[in-house]
Parts: structure tokens; C-alpha cells; sequence
């Protein structure tokens, strides 16, 4: 066994390997790492790039569907929409980035996200985020809100891709750790798709887009795979700036180079950049690689070998090439002003080797800086009592109109349009439905039939019960589908958590993955890829465990895709679904101050997923004027929300009264209107009844001589509540 | 008939402006690097960033190549629509009265918004409806228009106001609600809204095709004159 140097093993730690893990890297290599090599090692075996902590529960996920194109592994996973054409889509975080500096780290993360989908020859057609945040009275959540969204709409904005949308929630456990997580889906021809796997010894490894420089060095591991804590405000030069303008010219020029078949491999540069970049694509294609850091164009002098080595400078793409497409591969790089050099080249010796002109500064087999990682068991733990403390209390009254029109301005279910309004939902020409207008984003495609998109999580419901939060979170996303017509094709997930190695939180993880096992195999949905985004704590403690899911569904006929809004005067109201809703966890126990239950009600998933099949199959036949779906805030939250959308009023007779009627939360229900005799054909088999008829310009919700009623203008005036957070 | 659409590298709107006007007659696309017209009739310069827009927008688009050209044939008489980007570049090149500033916001903002057409009467507004409102999308950060209290009272005296945001739905300070001008001559027409993007009523509206329409109307008939 090699000896460990105490330097090394110094150096080791302070880039965030443990000491066994250096050990075992001196073992394997029968000699201590070079400097290159060490940051190299401390790059891809950090949690970010290696998945130690989660990749064996990851595995348990179905992957496969009749409708999956390419699955976990690649920059993106794909599914089939029809007409020869597939589509690319995968969600991805930039929390810690975001917490240290959120106008860069919000754009760059929409930066990145749209890479992976290019690097796979798709398109960007379309973005969606989903964002936590503390309580909005806190001047961070604030600011932290205030330069997110500016990041987000300055990158999504700048490079034409439409944001379609997103989701947004404030909850005191974020305040320290906020979440922004950014899905993009591409459109790409089926035959066109280009994996990232190098091959061919002799072929070109070609570095192209911006040049390189020191912002971002030890992004991965510095920033990402550690918790938040003091200091924060040094970390900042880890975090990358993002140039939408260099990204647009490098989308362009790829997508171009795809077209001409200029390709062998194609893999973006993004956390860990070159690194990872180059490594990633040696070990999937089994072959080598050599590369001369000398080669590679610098954005500022004498920069060391493992700076260029770990720099996150962003649009950058890496590409394989046959020697004699080079000319070819050029002219491409000029037309769109793109900056392209030969940096190395592909072997067979199954080994990279990382020259600086003359001097090997690093040669590691990548059996060793790849496969020797290891994978970490958790040691999940059900934690003794609740871990975390009840919000505190805002709401004090009882009666239900008061409770509605708290409920309507609550940060949670105020209207999202000031946060819409700042980013482009129509660019590219093809949204039918944008946000504000459905529970889904409906996007026209070549041929005349339509994808949906929606985007979920409920990280309160998963801090309670981890496992039934977590069958809600895909139920729901897939319900906000339903409403527009959409049958689901694929999922994508990103895993916001806590640090693994602590009992409670290797707990929710367990039980969370488990649960989205289990949904996706009911649901008949496969998991096509996604992203884990751990150790996500701040001094005061964890965030809710918050596992975001992005589903892609499809509809035929975009004419018919559903609205959320009351449309007529006089239509009928229905409400379906098992409808059985509880306060313990919902939106309103949270303004009464209400500590988290322990455990979520039983879910009935084959009587959610049939109400969600009559639904979709409703909207489908066109017989429905409205679709939605009762979320946060219960069915009289939502009864109001049609009303907004619709900016009519409504009257609703229910049979019974209570707060848990009126504000209590429960899965798989809808909201649905049309005409009377529309809904009385709705299936028999899916419980629903006709509660009320839309008209006028008040919503009146009674129960025998008990009643709310109220102006639909004030509904509105409640529900405004975000704009002033962004006066 | 064809119409030109100028692309340059971080135009984002430019495919949109191109399905566009091939409702309404041929379209091709001008490279910005080019000093090629390609014959057309018509030139649209589009939305988006053109080179990214850091220094202010469009103050590098009107040096581009294509921008040379572009400028001799609007002096030529040749019709030229600047949308979003395309008027802040109009603007800049001195081919349109006024400029734009920075949203009374400081924001980007998207909005569908009503529009008032105060002059039907001009080479792209003649195919519209008598005293029409059109629904159309904004979205921009540098909206705001702009020009001396005493050149306003001169466009609006001269009919040179063609658009104005309808009452209340001034959606970034523009100062008269203005939305849309031309310039003296009545051949080059900027606005900020994106008439592109209200072309399908699938998409929400088809008001915006009727200001290409009129552009298609107004080069036939010139044509027709033996131009």
C-alpha cells in the first residue's frame, strides 16, 4: 500500500474528499496525486458530479416507457412525440450558487440547463422553473426573490427561448438555502439525436464557445456538495457569469454543426467543466483521452493547468470529430463568431492524460478517476419527533370569507403573473396556452399536435410525510396535465435535500425516491433523467425535503386544450373526484400556525389516476369550458381562481360546510364547467356532482343559510398580493 | 412580393417574424454580416438582442452591414418595419424620430395589451378595420418612448403617432402612450409590440397580421404604379 503524505491528504480535505476517499485514490494509483490530478479527483468524486450519496437509490426508478427515446445517462433523457420527432427534457438545480449570488446563479443555471438540452442536437423550446424562498417579509427572501427572477428572465429572455412556467413557494425553511431549479425541454428529429460518448482514436477533441477563465473554479465541490453557512459571501467568486449573447451564437453554431453531421460526440461544459466534460466522454465510450491545457483559449494569463482543468466559465461545448471535418467544423465556428480550438484527441489507452505543452501534468486511468468512486449505502433513520418548528401564526380569523381572502393573498397562492409578466412565454411561436391561462403550459408542435408541460412540488406535504408528500407531488403534476388534456409521456426529477450522512434526512430521501418509484410505476411513467441536489441546509437547519417533478404530456388536438378559467354565463359547475380533504398540512393550518402532522391521509392512487383519465378524456372530446385542479388552499380556493381567470362570478350550493370542505387539501379533484347536460355525461365510475352554476360578478359559495359571498373584483384585490414585491 | 427579415446573431425573434409574413407573400432571411437585399420589397427588422444589447439596444445593430443597406433603401422610398429591437434600431440609425428608454419599471415586461390604431391611413395600417383595437404582446426592458414635448406635438400633428397603448395599459411609460410611430415619409414604421406574435388566434390573437397585410397591400400597389 502507498504511503499517505500528510501535505496531500491536507490538501485532499480542504478540497472536500474524506480522508478514506484519499486513501483509496492513492491506492488505486500505487502513488500520491499530482496537483492537476487531485483537483481533477476532487471534482468528479464530489457529490454533485458522482451521485455518491444517491446513486443506488436512484437506480430503484423505472426507466423504461413505450414511449422513452433515451433514458437516465445522457445530458438529457428524450421521449417520442410523434410525427418522427422526439422530445429532450430534464430539470436541474443551481441552489447554492443562487443563495450566494441569485442574479448569476439564477441565469446561469437557466444557462446550463439549456446546454444539456442542445448537447443532446434538441432545440431549446421551452423553460419552466420552480423556486422556493423564505417568508417574503424577510428583506433576503426579497432580494433574493428580486434578482432570481431578474437572472432567470435575463438568460431565458436574451437567448429567445419562451418561459412557459414555473412554480414559486416561501417557506421560512428555505429563507438561509433558497431553490431554484430550471427545467428546459428541446425539440430534436429523432435520427438527430447525438449522445455524448467519445470514439474513434485520432479523433479531434474540440473546445468551442467562450474562452476560459477563473470564475466558478470549484463550483461542484466548493459551493454545490457542502452545506450553506458563514462566510458565504467569499464563495462568491466560485459562482460562474453568464453571457446569454455567447449562448445564443453557441446554441445556433451547434445546433448548425449537428445538421451538417459534423459531429462523433457533443457534451456542454458545466459543473467541473473541462473536466467533467472530458472525462464523461472517454468513460462512456470506453476509449482515452489526451489534452494539452496550453491549447485551450484564456480569458486572462497564466492561469495554472487545474484552473483551466476546473473552471466553470460558461458556454462552452466540447466536441469529437473526425481530422478531416475540421475545415468544416471551422467555418461553422466563424459563421456564428464562435471561438473553436483543437485541445486533444481521442486514444485507446484508456487512460487521461492532461498535458501542458511538453509536461504531463496529469495521467490517471479512468477506471480509477471514474468507476473507483464510491457509492455511499445511507443509514436512514425516522426521526423521534418532527424536526421542523410550526410556522408562525398570521392568520387569526375564523370566518370563512375572511379565510378565503387570506387564504387568496397568502405568497403561496397569490396570483404568480408578477413573476410571469418578467419573462417571454411566446417566443419561438408556438404557445397555445401560456401562464395564467391553464394549470398546464400547452405548446403547439410541427405538425399540428400539441406537448404539455407542468412542473410541481410541495415541500411542506413532503416534510411531513415523505412518502405520501412525495405520491401527491407526481399525482399533482399530472392532474394540472389532465386539466389540459395531456397524457403524461415521461418525468424528469430534480432532489432538493438536506446533507445525506444525517439519519433524518437520509430518511426523507429514502422514503421520497421509494415513493416516486412507486407513483411513476402506477402512473405508467418513466423516469427519463434528473438531478440531486443535497446538502441543502443552512445554520438554522434543513430545507423541506423538496423533490421537484417536471412531466411532459401529450395532446393531439391543441384547438381543444383545456382552460382554467369560467367561460359562460349559466354553464354548469361540477366538482370531481374522491374528494376527501384535511387541514392538517394545508396552506391554511400553515396562516393558523399549525405544526406539521406526522403523517399524510392514506392515497387512493387507481381512484385519483381514473378521475385524472375522465378529466383528460373530457377536456380531450371538448365538452368541457374549464379545467382545474383543487391544490393548495382547497376547493374554495380554486372555485375563486376560476372566477379570477374567468373574471366572472359563480354560485355554489354545497351539502355540506366546514373548513375542511371549503379549505381542506386532498389529491386528485378538479374544478370543471360547461354546459349542464355536457356533465352529466361525464363517466359514471368517476365520483363528481353538479355544485353550483357560473354567472354574475360575485363568488357566493353557501351551505344552507351559511355562506361566503364576495365581489370577484375583490378576490382579485386579495390574490394581487406579489405585486408589491416587486414595486 | 417578398419580404426581408434582417437576423443577427441575438435576434430572437426573427423565425417568428418570418412565419409571419409568409402568411401574407415570400420571405427570406438577410444575414447581418451580408450587404445583400436579395431583392425584396419590404424589410422587417425583428426582436431580440441583436448583439446582445450590453452597450444600449441597438446602438451596434446600426453598424452592422446589412444596416447600410437597409438605411440607402428606406431612403430609396423602400418600406422597412422595425418591431421591438428592430424600432430601438431604427431609432438609433436615425431612421425614426425619438428613442427608447429603460421601462418606468426598470423591468422586463410581457403583457398582452389593446392598442389603439390613431392612423389608419398609413402604408401598414390600411388593411386594418376602421377604428380597430388590436390585442397584441409587448415584451421589452427599453420600451419607453421617448422625444422633446415639441417634437411630439409635432408627430402627432403630422399623423405621425400610428399606435397607442389603449387607456390605462401603458405598459412601460412610453410618453403619450405611444407605441408606434413612422417617420416623416410614411415608409419606415417602428412599434414595441410584437404584431408577430398575434398572427394565429390558436395563439391567442391574429390582430397582428393585418399590419403585414397592409405592408403586402402597400408594395402591390406600388408595384402596381410601375415603381
Amino acid at each position: 500500500m502507498s504511503v499517505v503524505g500528510a501535505y496531500g491528504l491536507q490538501r485532499a480535505l480542504e478540497l472536500g474528499l474524506t480522508r478514506s476517499e484519499y486513501e483509496l485514490i492513492v491506492d488505486r494509483l500505487e502513488r500520491e496525486p499530482g496537483t492537476v490530478e487531485l483537483a481533477m479527483f476532487s471534482l468528479l468524486w464530489s457529490e454533485h458530479c458522482s451521485y455518491k450519496h444517491s446513486k443506488l437509490l436512484l437506480r430503484t426508478l423505472p426507466s423504461e416507457g413505450r414511449y422513452l427515446v433515451m433514458g437516465p445517462g445522457e445530458n438529457a433523457g428524450a421521449v417520442d412525440v410523434g410525427d418522427g420527432w422526439a422530445l429532450a427534457f430534464k430539470v436541474e438545480s443551481h441552489n447554492h450558487p443562487s443563495a450566494v449570488e441569485p442574479f448569476q446563479g439564477a441565469a446561469t443555471g437557466v444557462g446550463g440547463i439549456l446546454r444539456d438540452i442542445f448537447a443532446v442536437g434538441a432545440r431549446p423550446i421551452a423553460v419552466l422553473d420552480s423556486l422556493r424562498f423564505g417568508e417574503p417579509e424577510s428583506e433576503r427572501t426579497r432580494y433574493l426573490l428580486d434578482r432570481a427572477v431578474g437572472g432567470i428572465g435575463h438568460y431565458g429572455n436574451s437567448i429567445g427561448v419562451p418561459t412557459v412556467g414555473g412554480e414559486v413557494y416561501f417557506e421560512g425553511p428555505y429563507e438561509q438555502n433558497c431553490l431554484i431549479n430550471a427545467m428546459c425541454l428541446g425539440l430534436v428529429r429523432h435520427e438527430a439525436l447525438i449522445r455524448s460518448a467519445a470514439a474513434g482514436a485520432g479523433n479531434l477533441l474540440v473546445l468551442f464557445g467562450a474562452a476560459t477563465g477563473r470564475d466558478g473554479i470549484g463550483g461542484a465541490s466548493v459551493l454545490a456538495s457542502a452545506e450553506l453557512g458563514e462566510g458565504d459571501a467569499a464563495k462568491r467568486p466560485s459562482v460562474q457569469i453568464g453571457d446569454p449573447f455567447a449562448e445564443k451564437k453557441l446554441m445556433e453554431c451547434s445546433l448548425e454543426l449537428l445538421e451538417r453531421d459534423l459531429l462523433v460526440a457533443l457534451q456542454d461544459l458545466g459543473a467541473a467543466g473541462l473536466t467533467s466534460a472530458a472525462v464523461e466522454m472517454a468513460s462512456k465510450g470506453g476509449v482515452g483521452i489526451d489534452l494539452d491545457v496550453s491549447r485551450v483559449p484564456l480569458r486572462e494569463e497564466d492561469m495554472e493547468p487545474f484552473e483551466i482543468m476546473a473552471s466553470e466559465s460558461q458556454e462552452r461545448m466540447l466536441a469529437v470529430i473526425e481530422p478531416s471535418r475540421l475545415d468544416q467544423f471551422l467555418a461553422v465556428c466563424l459563421h456564428w463568431e464562435v471561438g473553436a480550438a483543437v485541445i486533444g484527441e481521442v486514444t485507446d489507452s484508456g487512460r487521461c492524460r492532461i498535458f501542458d505543452a511538453e509536461e504531463t501534468v496529469g495521467d490517471v486511468p479512468l477506471s480509477v478517476l471514474v468507476d473507483a468512486c464510491p457509492l455511499y449505502e445511507l443509514s436512514p433513520e425516522l426521526p423521534a419527533h418532527q424536526i421542523y418548528p410550526p410556522p408562525e401564526r398570521t392568520l387569526h380569523a375564523d370566518d370563512p370569507a375572511d379565510v378565503l381572502l387570506a387564504l387568496l393573498a397568502s405568497p403561496n397562492i397569490a396570483d404568480r403573473m408578477p413573476l410571469f409578466e418578467q419573462y417571454d412565454p411566446v417566443v419561438q411561436s408556438r404557445t397555445v396556452r401560456r401562464p395564467g391561462q391553464a394549470d398546464a403550459a400547452v405548446l403547439e408542435l410541427p405538425q399540428g399536435s400539441a406537448i404539455a408541460v407542468a412542473i410541481d412540488a410541495n415541500g411542506r406535504r413532503v416534510a411531513a410525510d415523505p412518502y405520501r408528500g412525495t405520491i401527491e407531488t407526481v399525482l399533482e403534476c399530472v392532474s394540472n396535465l389532465a386539466c389540459v388534456g395531456a397524457e403524461p409521456l415521461g418525468l424528469t426529477n430534480c432532489l432538493n435535500f438536506g446533507n445525506p450522512e444525517k439519519p433524518h434526512i437520509a430518511w426523507q430521501l429514502t422514503e421520497s425516491i421509494r415513493a416516486l418509484g412507486d407513483a411513476c410505476r402506477a402512473l405508467e411513467i418513466p423516469v427519463v433523467g434528473g438531478n440531486v441536489s443535497l446538502y441543502n441546509e443552512g445554520p438554522d437547519g434543513p430545507i423541506y425535503p423538496t423533490p421537484v417533478v417536471g412531466i411532459v404530456g401529450a395532446l393531439s388536438d391543441p384547438a381543444r386544450a383545456g382552460r382554467l378559467g369560467f367561460a359562460g354565463e349559466g354553464d354548469a359547475i361540477a366538482l370531481v373526484g374522491p374528494f376527501a380533504p384535511a387541514i392538517a398540512a394545508s396552506e391554511l393550518a400553515k396562516l393558523r400556525g399549525q405544526a406539521l402532522p406526522s403523517a399524510l391521509p392514506e392515497i387512493d392512487i387507481a381512484a385519483v389516476t381514473a378521475t385524472q383519465r375522465t378529466i383528460r378524456d373530457a377536456v380531450r372530446a371538448g365538452t368541457l369550458h374549464s379545467a382545474h385542479d383543487i391544490a393548495e388552499g382547497g376547493l374554495a380556493t380554486a372555485l375563486a381562481e376560476c372566477c379570477l381567470a374567468g373574471a366572472v362570478g359563480a354560485e355554489i350550493e354545497l351539502e355540506e360546510w366546514s373548513e375542511a370542505v371549503l379549505f381542506g387539501e386532498t389529491p386528485g379533484c378538479f374544478i370543471v364547467s360547461g354546459a349542464p347536460s355536457a356533465l352529466r355525461q361525464l363517466d359514471p365510475h368517476t365520483p363528481h356532482q353538479i355544485i353550483g352554476t357560473v354567472g354574475g360578478t360575485r363568488l357566493a359559495i353557501g351551505a344552507g343559510e351559511t355562506s361566503i359571498d364576495i365581489p370577484v373584483e375583490r378576490l382579485r384585490q386579495a390574490n394581487g398580493s406579489l405585486a408589491g414585491l416587486f414595486a | 412580393m417578398k419580404f426581408g427579415v434582417v437576423v443577427f446573431p441575438g435576434s430572437c425573434d426573427d423565425v417568428d417574424a418570418q412565419l409571419a409574413c409568409a402568411r401574407v407573400a415570400d420571405t427570406v432571411a438577410l444575414w447581418h454580416a451580408d450587404h445583400d437585399l436579395q431583392g425584396v420589397d419590404a424589410v422587417v427588422i425583428p426582436g431580440g438582442f441583436s448583439y446582445g444589447d450590453y452597450l444600449r439596444a441597438g446602438a451596434i445593430a446600426r453598424f452592422a452591414p446589412i444596416m447600410t443597406e437597409v438605411i440607402d433603401f428606406a431612403a430609396a422610398g423602400g418600406y422597412v418595419m422595425g418591431i421591438c429591437n428592430g424600432f430601438q434600431v431604427c431609432c438609433e440609425a436615425g431612421l425614426l424620430p425619438g428613442a427608447l428608454l429603460t421601462n418606468s419599471s426598470l423591468r422586463f415586461v410581457f403583457r398582452q395589451v389593446s392598442l389603439d390604431v390613431v392612423n389608419p391611413e398609413t402604408a401598414f395600417t390600411r388593411a386594418l378595420p376602421t377604428g380597430a383595437s388590436l390585442s397584441i404582446p409587448v415584451k421589452h426592458t427599453t420600451g419607453r418612448y421617448y422625444a422633446p414635448p415639441a417634437e411630439l406635438d409635432r408627430l402627432e400633428a403630422a399623423g405621425q403617432v400610428v399606435l397607442r397603448y389603449g387607456a390605462g395599459e401603458n405598459p412601460n411609460g412610453a410618453l403619450r402612450d405611444i407605441a408606434g410611430v413612422i417617420n416623416e415619409q410614411g415608409n419606415v414604421f417602428g412599434l414595441m409590440p410584437h404584431p408577430e406574435h398575434a398572427v394565429d388566434r390558436l395563439r391567442g390573437s391574429a390582430d397582428g397580421l393585418g399590419l403585414f397585410a397592409s405592408l403586402r397591400d402597400s408594395v402591390s400597389s406600388l408595384v402596381g404604379g410601375g415603381r
